[in-house]
């Protein structure tokens, strides 16, 4: 695989159009060699159409993307033979058996004949689907399928690999297992760009982009995300009465927002100092005096739901 | 192009056609079946024709008359009636076709006037049997005549002097028998190969599309072209062979004589198979479900092959603007090339123009197929 010069992936102000829906909208970052790259957001935001285009499987309606140091306007093929693409939807054969899925696969991407028996043998092994070579596909359970797909997307040793949502509808430990190998396709070098619904998968990023209506709202690592986008601390409520304690403390001077997670509410404040016990004092003169507080370090979806909701109110392009 | 993909692609489908019984019934079992069903149903021929006989005479010379048809090959007696109620009753409930009355006082007329009348009813309601029927009758009763008035001649000692001015001496070329099923089961044969080649293909891309492999094979490296040439290798081969199978019923099963070379054949059937199986993968293209395609593929393939294609209905008495039609149904080319084949013994060269016209129809569609895949979503 021919090294490309600048970062593997860059993306310049794609958009996407169905009809008057616009599916993308100016979309810009880049992705780096060996860079995990997640795209969180809900269903619907622009996810798998971003990745299809990147795959080469839509046209965009503006904008310029470059793939595995190709623009794939230029060469949608010379792009295909780089990339790996593992679809929502399990899209392998059924009735070919696990080495016949790889084999076919393999001979697609062209993998030379003398190495294909040994690269099969490395991603079965990688896959860990020994004992399950000649087994059809379609009596395999979910997570066995999920790695057969991971390998047969990697056969060609793709410079880039693309995860539309890989890990729906399988089990936690499958998933563990599933994101292992992720990280160590990323040790060799594979740009990786993942979309995924699963908040706590965010987490196993390098980086994560902020997908909502089609526009990119927040772009960082985890951890930068969740300090800065908040713009303020974090504060646990456990009360009673969720719902009126809710009305009651949106109008605490110093609370900023304020939403349920859970069986608690999670406020965005200034600083917990002073703001908490002015909550407490707000509810106990409401007649919900067992109301307990406590600073919390914000979570994967604290930073969505606020930025999510941000970017509603915001009308101007919210893009980093 | 890279042939890796392409055989990697055909690999794939032969594993998938053996594994689905669906597609090996339709790659094995249907051109057997359409063979016998369509090789015995279609027989223009008349013969055993249900008749029904009335003596009203009842002497030796109405029963001589009668035994002739008896003994034809063409007419089985069916019924013997005695009334004219229960002829009108036999040709009302279809038991019998025809029906030959000798009228009472036959014998006496011959004597007397030296010439008598018999009547032949006739069921018109197929007019094509019923013509050649009567047909048939009337030279049977010729040749009854015939005896009658030589036995007369003889009587009276005279010379017998068979003079006849002009005589016909026709010998009929091809099909010296004049077995309709001659001409009739290779057209069986064009008609049972386009049926099972459109069907074959128009299965393969609608399975990718419903089965979800689409999504991650357009984002693979391989061509429109590496995937149509991959997907019609295997369905050709098989195609072959269910033609091979085909032609072998006709001359070992059907007795159908086979007097060209079989290189004429194949080459000739290679074409054809080309543009049914391009048939297929196009509709399979354009519908995106299984059933859907190959409904589609059966209406596109048999109707105008089994109307259009002169395969039993003579095209040269279609009205002219039927017979403009067509030259549209490339099944119309192989039929004609078929038959000739088979009992002409016709070579490629005297073929020209229905083979040129056959190539060039594999040509254009061989193009449309190729062109109507596109490697995208939207």
């Amino acid at each position: 695989m021919d090294k490309p010069a600048g970062p593997p992936i860059v993306v310049d102000r794609l958009s996407k159009r169905f009809g008057s829906f616009s599916a993308l909208d100016g979309v810009s970052f880049d992705i780096g060699r060996g860079e995990i790259m997640g795209f969180l957001g809900p269903n619907g935001a622009g996810k798998s159409t971003l990745i299809r285009i990147l795959c080469g499987l839509l046209r965009p309606s503006s904008g310029r993307a470059i793939v595995a140091g190709i623009d794939i306007a230029d060469d949608p093929e010379g792009v295909r033979q780089r990339i790996g693409y593992m679809s929502q939807k399990f899209s392998l054969y059924g009735d070919l058996s696990v080495v016949e899925n790889l084999r076919f696969f393999g001979g697609i991407y062209g993998v030379p004949s003398r190495l294909l028996d040994e690269r099969i043998r490395r991603v079965v092994e990688m896959a860990d689907l020994q004992g399950r070579e000649t087994a059809l596909v379609s009596t395999l359970a979910g997570g066995w399928k999920q790695r057969l797909a991971l390998g047969c997307a990697i056969l060609h040793r793709p410079a880039v690999l693309f995860l539309d949502e890989p890990t729906s509808g399988v089990d936690p430990g499958s998933r563990r297992r599933f994101w292992n190998l992720i990280h160590d396709l990323s040790d060799d070098g594979v740009s990786v760009l993942v979309s995924t619904h699963y908040m706590d998968e965010a987490e196993y990023c390098m980086r994560i982009a902020l997908i909502a209506a089609g526009r990119l709202i927040a772009l960082g690592t985890p951890h930068d995300l969740k300090q800065q986008s908040i713009g303020g601390e974090l504060l646990e409520l456990e009360c009673d009465n969720l719902g009126a304690a809710l009305d009651l403390v949106a109008h605490v001077p110093g609370v900023k927002d304020a939403a349920v997670f859970g069986n608690a509410l999670h406020l965005l404040v200034d600083k917990v100092d002073p703001t908490a016990a002015a909550v407490r004092a707000r509810l106990a003169e409401h007649g919900l005096p067992s109301a307990r507080t406590r600073q919390i370090a914000p979570s994967m979806e604290d930073m969505f739901v606020h930025l999510v909701r941000a970017s509603r109110t915001a009308t101007a392009g919210a893009a980093p | 192009m890279r042939v890796r993909r392409i055989i990697a692609i055909a690999r794939k489908e032969v594993l998938q056609v053996v594994r689905d019984p669906r597609s090996l019934m339709i790659a094995l079992l249907l051109p057997l079946m359409q063979m016998f069903m369509l090789g015995y149903g279609v027989n223009l021929d008349v013969s055993h024709i249900p008749l029904c006989t009335v003596d009203q005479e009842g002497n030796q010379q109405s029963t001589d008359l009668l035994k002739r048809f008896s003994a034809s090959r063409y007419f089985d007696v069916r019924a013997v009636a005695t009334t004219l109620a229960e002829v009108t009753r036999q040709l009302d409930a279809g038991g019998c076709q025809l029906a030959v009355v000798v009228p009472r006082g036959f014998s006496r007329h011959l004597a007397d006037e030296g010439a008598a009348t018999v009547q032949v009813l006739v069921d018109g309601t197929d007019s094509n049997t019923a013509t050649i029927a009567a047909g048939y009758a009337g030279a049977v009763i010729a040749g009854y005549s015939n005896q009658v008035q030589l036995d007369a001649i003889h009587r009276r000692g005279g010379q017998i002097q068979t003079l006849t001015p002009v005589s016909v001496q026709s010998r009929v070329w091809f099909n010296e028998d004049l077995e309709s099923s001659y001409f009739i089961i290779p057209g069986v044969v064009a008609l049972v190969m386009a049926i099972v080649g459109a069907q074959l293909t128009s299965l393969t891309i609608a399975r990718e599309w419903e089965r979800g492999t689409m999504e991650v094979l357009v984002s693979t490296p391989v061509t429109p072209l590496e995937l149509m040439l991959g997907k019609l290798f295997p369905y050709f081969a098989i195609g072959l062979f269910d033609a091979a199978m085909c032609l072998a019923l006709a001359v070992g099963w059907f007795h159908v004589p086979f007097r060209g070379t079989l290189l004429t054949l194949l080459a000739t059937t290679s074409l054809f198979l080309m543009v049914v199986l391009c048939i297929g993968y196009y509709v399979s293209v354009s519908i995106r479900s299984q059933v859907g395609a190959s409904q589609v593929a059966l209406i596109l393939t048999m109707l105008p092959t089994t109307l259009l294609s002169g395969f039993s209905f003579p095209i040269e008495q279609m009205p002219r603007f039927v017979q403009g039609v067509t030259y549209l149904v490339s099944a119309r080319y192989y039929v004609t090339i078929l038959k000739a084949v088979f009992l002409k013994g016709s070579s490629v060269v005297e073929l020209a123009v229905p083979v040129a016209c056959l190539a060039l129809y594999a040509a254009v569609l061989v193009t449309l197929a190729a062109r109507s895949f596109r490697k995208t979503l939207d």
